[in-house]
Order: structure tokens, then C-alpha cells, then sequence
């Protein structure tokens, strides 16, 4: 399908609307609006945009006086700097006191690309999924960060956004239901079940189209939704298929993959594995350079469903 | 905005910072460029660096806290013989060892992983302080930015940096005027950054940052007790017209027509 965008594009236009329908929405930025797009908001509500900056820290807290006074903050900067710099923060002015404040944070994972191994948060899921209240969406095409965008204004307690950096095609539609906590199946199959998060559902989509090619029938789900994470789901395609695949542009270790073996463990005897950054940090590169070296292209997730079948 | 003439050295490394990031069509021009005579005014005249012994112990050490202008740190070490000057051209391709942001396991000649703004000048402390309870005399230099010292971590850094009584340490700002949503001042406003730091304990000086002989000499100067600041005035982009004081170019890869212009005006059209 068409209309390719960058997430953050659609992030910062989605505020936009939400804006225009809610005007509790206030948006803080940390000297990165012209990257995370909160700049459009700005550009529309100069008056509801607050520049915090290079402080990150500050503006988490900030957010959360803005939350205790009945406003609706999105906050953004680049993921490591909220979710690392700011953890404490988000983790004792916010989601301590279930305080209403979401953050769209960009330019998450491997596909930060050459900027390099200090700005490409592979640990961010982990350090969110561990917070007690917290809600994690992980949008996998420009629809997806628009219905994300409206769906963390209509809970109340803290939403992390993760949002990645490429242009993505659309993969989703505008009726592809985004019910929070719930994993949507995209295609169906009975061999293996990809769950895939993110760009990564992208590539997974492909990784099933190689293996229809050979007979192979993989079905592939879209986890946008880390927390609350659907168990419900991950057991019932373990019974269906008895092969789990999970992959993520994350750690394996803390994200979808650990997610995940939380809920089959001694629950299911279905063949698992994790695909993932393995327990090391990334480097400078072009995305689809580093995609290939850390093993996260369709050939790959492909290759790793074969070997499930053995 | 007029030109003032730039040495050879400056404009030497000016032109390899461009060639870089035009190769990878990604990184920071603006800030790299500003910083240009602050690190020759340091590395060429004022550090005790041996480049065939990057590990040294009684070295001078620099922390680039403002490590995504790394392109300028790397320039110039390569000229000064740290690495071969060709390895500049494989900045942020997978297997250099020129990441994006500055890392010391990787690159010979950095004293520190930057990049996460605000840290650097924390680990310029750490480093001061090793060398006073190691009793030796080497020097910290580090080179921040002036939205980085927007970072509560500056103020904590700059705390410790006066209560440990830190002479060995020279902080310099690279006071471009400019961040990436604009003009500091628009942004998150430092209001009297030299009275501030002052009021923290430290010893101040303004210099024009992009006059490496007086950057040198206000970095050589000691204050018995204090650690420095210098607020070193300059230009984001400066040597490029185009880029000159336009917060645009902070982080934009050039075209190229912009190349081949930024590089006539710094007098390489045969540089290579
Ligand atoms: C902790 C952190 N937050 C945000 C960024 C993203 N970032 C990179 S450069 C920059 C602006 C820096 O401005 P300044 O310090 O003035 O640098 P200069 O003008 O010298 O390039 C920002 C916000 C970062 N690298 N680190
Ligand atoms: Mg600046």
C-alpha cells in the first residue's frame, strides 16, 4: 500500500487533531521538535507548546505538574534520553502517582542508524515494561501511531509511544481494529506464528510471503501493545501453530521476547524462539546495513522459521 | 555576515569535516564547524598529546561534550597523525571506527564517550579528580555547547568542579547562539552564563573562540584553587556562508551543489 511516512510525521500531525479536539493537550519538547515533529503542534498551538530545552529530566517532571493540574501532556524527546536520562523521573513523579502523562519518544531502536550505538535505545521496552501502570504502544506504520496517538489520550495513567525514525509504508488500515492489549492477527497461518512489533512486523509480513513461496504457512501478528501484553493471544497461537517466533528492532532481552516466554513458560509446550538485538549494543550504520548485521531481514526471519519447523 | 580569515590549519580541517559528512550524508556541520579553532587552539597549542602514544598516562586529556561535533575531533586528530587522514572518509559506515558520536574504545586519541549531551563535563570531573589523587599534573580540557549546559548535569558537574577545587580542569563553551529548535535565547534562554558560572566558583574568561591563539592562551592560564570556564564567542558553521549562523545546518546533509560551494569558499576545489 501507499502513503508512506515517517512515524514521527505522523506522530506530530496526530497531536495536531488530537489538539484541535481536546484542548486539555499540551505539548512539551526537549531541543528535539524538530525532530520528533512535535514542531507541527507548535506551529498550530504556539501557546500550548513548551520548550523545555536540553533537560529532559526537568520537562518529565514538568509534565507531571501539568497532569496534577488536570492538562493532558505529551512529552517527546528521543527515546534513550526519556526513558534512560528521565527513568527515575517517569518512574516516581509519574507512573508512581498514575499521573496523565503520555510520551511520544522518537528515533527509538537500531533504525537511528548512524548517529550510533549512544543514541540507539535497544533497552527502552525493557526499562518501560518493568513500571508498575505504565501502557507501551509500539505502532508499526503511520495509522497505527495515529490511532496510538488517540488511544493513550483515552487512558488515564502514563503511555509510552515508541516511535521509530524511517519512513514506513502503510501496512495497516484505518479499520484494522487498535484495541490497547490487543494483539491483531494480519495474516493467517498454521505452521508458525510471527509475533513482530513494530518496523519489524513490516519484515515479518515479508518473512511469510518468502516462506508461502515454499509452502510454509506462517502467520504474522501485529504487537502493538507491550504492556498490557495479551497473553490470551500468544497461548492460543502456541496451540494453533506449536511454533512462536517473536522478533523486535530491541533487546531480546526485557521486550516482546521476554514478553512473551513470560507467558509460555509452563503454560505451553509450543517451540519458541527470539529474534532480536542479542545482549550487545549497536554502531554507527545505515538502518538496512545494521538490519543486516544484526540478522533482522525478512530472509532472516524467514530462515529462523524454517529452523523451527525442523 | 563577513569572513574573517581563518589559518591554514582551520581551514584545512574545515574542509575535511565537510568532505566526511557529505560522504555519509548524515551528521552535525553546524556545530562541528564552530568548534574549529577551539580544538587547534587547544590540540596544536596548548595540549601535551604524543599521537603514536594515544594511551600515554601523563597526557592532557579532552572530553568533547558536545560529541556530536566529533567530525572536528576527528579532523584534527587524523591530521595530527592519531589515525590515517582516510579513515575520515568512512565516518558512520558500518566497520569504521568512526562512530557517530565519539567512542573511546574504538577511535585512538578520545579521552571519552559523548554523545548523550550533558554527561561529558561529569566525566571531565571524574577525570580532574583521578589525576589530583593520582597526584599528577596533566590537564582536563572539555568543550561543551551552549544548549548542552541547559543539562542539569552541567550545574552538578560545575558543583563538584569548584568544591574539589578542580585548577586542573578548563571547561570552554562553544557559545554559538544557536541549538536545534533555534536560537538559545527562543529555546531555553542561559541568560548570564559567564555570572553563573562565576556564582558557581569558577574562574572566567571571554575570548573570541574562533581566534585559536587566544583560546590557547586563555586555556594555558591557571587559576590556584578554581576551575576555568571560557566562554569562547563563535559562529554555528562558521566558514561556510550558507550554514553561518543558520540553525538549519545543525544537523542537515549537504547536496551537491552545497559541497562543491562549501568547499570553493574554504579553497578546496582540489581538495581530496
Ligand atoms: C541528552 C541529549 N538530549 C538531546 C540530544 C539531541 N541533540 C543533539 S545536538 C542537540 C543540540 C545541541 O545544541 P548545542 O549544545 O548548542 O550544540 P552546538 O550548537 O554546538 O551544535 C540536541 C538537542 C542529545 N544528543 N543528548
Ligand atoms: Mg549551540
Amino acid at each position: 500500500m501507499s502513503d508512506a511516512k515517517s512515524l514521527r510525521v505522523a506522530y506530530g500531525e496526530a497531536l495536531v487533531e488530537l489538539g484541535a479536539q481536546d484542548d486539555r493537550v499540551v505539548v512539551l519538547d526537549a531541543d528535539l521538535a524538530h525532530a520528533t515533529m512535535t514542531s507541527l503542534f507548535e506551529a498550530k498551538f504556539p501557546d500550548r507548546f513548551y520548550n523545555f530545552g536540553l533537560a529532559e529530566a526537568n520537562m518529565m517532571c514538568a509534565a507531571a505538574g501539568f497532569a496534577h493540574s488536570g492538562l493532558l501532556p505529551f512529552a517527546s524527546t528521543f527515546a534513550l534520553f526519556g526513558t534512560g536520562r528521565a527513568y527515575e523521573q517517569i518512574r516516581n513523579s509519574i507512573a508512581y502517582v498514575n499521573a496523565n502523562v503520555k510520551f511520544g519518544l522518537s528515533h527509538s531502536g537500531l533504525s537511528v542508524g548512524e548517529d550510533g550505538g549512544s543514541h540507539q535505545s535497544i533497552e527502552d521496552i525493557a526499562l518501560m515494561r518493568v513500571v508498575p501502570n505504565m501502557t507501551i504502544f509500539v505502532p508499526c506504520d503511520p495509522i497505527e501511531t495515529r490511532k496510538a496517538v488517540f488511544a493513550a489520550a483515552k487512558i488515564e495513567g502514563p503511555v509510552y509511544i515508541r516511535v521509530a525514525r524511517p519512513v514506513v509504508e502503510t501496512i495497516t488500515t484505518p479499520q484494522t481494529p487498535f484495541v490497547p492489549g490487543k494483539i491483531v492477527r494480519l495474516r493467517d497461518g498454521t505452521d508458525v506464528c510471527i509475533l513482530a512489533t513494530g518496523l519489524m512486523v513490516k519484515e515479518a509480513l515479508k518473512a511469510a510471503d518468502l516462506l508461502a513461496s515454499e509452502g510454509i504457512r506462517a502467520a504474522v501478528a501485529d504487537v502493538h501493545t507491550l504492556k498490557p501484553f495479551d497473553a490470551e493471544f500468544v497461548l492460543e497461537a502456541a496451540r494453533t501453530c506449536g511454533r512462536i517466533l517473536t522478533v523486535e528492532e530491541h533487546s531480546v532481552i526485557g521486550g516482546l521476547g521476554s514478553a512473551s516466554a513470560e507467558v509460555l513458560a509452563g503454560a505451553s509446550a509450543a517451540k519458541f524462539r527470539r529474534m532480536g538485538i542479542g545482549d550487545k549494543f549497536g554502531f554507527s550504520g545505515k538502518p538496512a546495513d545494521l538490519f543486516e548485521s544484526f540478522g533482522l531481514t525478512a530472509g532472516d526471519i524467514a530462515r529462523e522459521c524454517k529452523a523451527l519447523l525442523d | 555576515m563577513a569572513h574573517e580569515p581563518q589559518d591554514a590549519t582551520a581551514r584545512r580541517i574545515r574542509r575535511d569535516i565537510l568532505k566526511m559528512l557529505y560522504l555519509c550524508q548524515s551528521g552535525h556541520p553546524g556545530g562541528s564547524l564552530s568548534c574549529v579553532e577551539i580544538l587547534e587552539g587547544l590540540y596544536y597549542r596548548t595540549m601535551r598529546v604524543d599521537p603514536s602514544r594515544p594511551g600515554w598516562e601523563d597526557r592532557d586529556r579532552l572530553v568533547l561534550s558536545k560529541g556530536h561535533a566529533c567530525p572536528a575531533l576527528y579532523a584534527v586528530l587524523a591530521d595530527l597523525g592519531f589515525f590515517p587522514r582516510e579513515d575520515l572518509w568512512r565516518l558512520r559506515q558500518v566497520d569504521s571506527h568512526l562512530q557517530g558520536h565519539p567512542d573511546m574504545t574504538k577511535t585512538p586519541g578520545v579521552d571519552a564517550n559523548t554523545g548523550s549531551l550533558g554527561q561529558g563535563l561529569s566525566i571531565a570531573v571524574g577525570l580532574a579528580l583521578a589525576a589530583k589523587h593520582k597526584k599528577k599534573d596533566y590537564r582536563v580540557f572539555a568543550v561543551v555547547g551552549d544548549g548542552e549546559v541547559q543539562e542539569g548535569m552541567i550545574w552538578e558537574a560545575a558543583m563538584a568542579a569548584a568544591h574539589y577545587k578542580l585548577d586542573n580542569l578548563i571547561v570552554l563553551l562553544d557559545h554559538n547562539g544557536l541549538q536545534i529548535d533555534g536560537p538559545n535565547d527562543k529555546v531555553m534562554g542561559l541568560g548570564d552564563i559567564v555570572g553563573k558560572f562565576s556564582a558557581f566558583g569558577f574562574d572566567c574568561e571571554v575570548v573570541d573562540g574562533h581566534d585559536a591563539q587566544a583560546v590557547a592562551e586563555a586555556a594555558g592560564r591557571r587559576a590556584d584553587g578554581k576551575p576555568r570556564f571560557i566562554r569562547c564567542r563563535t559562529v554555528k558553521g562558521r566558514g561556510v556562508l550558507f550554514m553561518e549562523g543558520n540553525a538549519g545546518w545543525h544537523g542537515k546533509p549537504m547536496n551537491a551543489q552545497e559541497y562543491e560551494a562549501a568547499m570553493k569558499e574554504l579553497g578546496g576545489a582540489d581538495h581530496v
